[in-house]
């Protein structure tokens, strides 16, 4: 794991918790969509806070692909599960939420989680078998 | 009484398709960015137009993508029949656990105890926080 690794995870981590926020935020100023209105939805791009939601949970998805591309789904989904803790902090530091004690012992154990996986190694290491479509030795599963 | 029971059941249902579907978007993508490579390392040697050619053109991509829409209507639906405090704990911890499984299965990943702890460690922290 390099610096530029540990970015990515961080920007799995950051961009959807973040994105998700700000599209429910946005979603709140639209107001209720009707189903017979569908065009609706795509008017609600518009605003502001859901055009950048939607901006950084096309970040978020760039990132995790880029993340699956060297590293094991079982490495990244706990490793990238932060999101859920930051999330948390936000509503507790930024607006000034209650965070009740349940949330705490949830806090750290998703953060015990990311700890055990990130001291382990990335990826499972096997013979390579195969070039990729790129024509670069991949580590395709059997 | 009878509403109730149906509307659990709907909302059970829908959780059950999006760990099924989540899980096997998750896998599908996996497997095609395994197949790709390391898209840093191609796109400083291709450039970004390539990549993002080689990411569209693969089939398991595409699959993958499609089952996380399918996921993500799923949800939509569980949301329209149960509370969220149900359906996103236990759909978003469930999916950890069925992840693990799919991994090993179908990625043939070396899921150690390590990544087994880990995944119910979080698993376990998601639906206390959503409690």
């Amino acid at each position: 794991m390099n610096l530029r690794k540990y970015l990515v995870l961080a920007g799995v981590s950051i961009f959807a918790p973040v994105g998700d926020s700000l599209l429910s935020y946005g979603m709140k100023q639209v107001g209720n969509i009707s189903l017979r209105h569908p065009s609706q939805l795509l008017l609600a791009i518009a605003n502001p806070w859901v055009g950048i939601g939607i901006v950084l949970l096309l970040g978020f998805f760039a990132s995790y692909v880029t993340a699956l591309s060297w590293a094991d789904l079982t490495y990244v989904l706990p490793a990238s599960s932060l999101g859920y803790v930051l999330l948390a902090l936000i509503a507790r530091f930024a607006l000034h939420e209650q965070v009740s004690l349940t949330r705490w012992l949830g806090i750290a154990l998703v953060s015990s989680g990311v700890g055990f996986v990130t001291s382990g190694p990335e990826v499972t290491r096997r013979p390579p078998r195969r070039r990729n479509q790129a024509g670069n030795v991949a580590t395709e599963p059997s | 009484m009878i509403k109730h029971a149906i509307s659990n059941l709907n909302g059970w249902l829908a959780i059950l398709a999006v760990v099924l579907s989540s899980s096997a978007g998750d896998v599908l993508l996996s497997r095609a960015m395994k197949q790709i490579g390391d898209l840093g390392q191609m796109r400083r040697r291709r450039g970004l137009f390539f990549v993002g050619l080689l990411i569209v053109r693969n089939r398991y991509f595409l699959l993958g993508v499609a089952c996380m829409t399918l996921a993500f209507y799923s949800l939509l639906y569980g949301l329209s029949w149960n509370n969220v405090s149900l359906i996103g704990p236990a759909a978003a911890s469930l999916t950890f656990v069925a992840n693990a499984i799919a991994a090993r299965i179908f990625l043939h990943e070396h899921v150690d105890r390590r990544r087994w702890t880990a995944a119910l460690l979080v698993a376990a922290g998601v639906v206390l926080m959503a409690l």
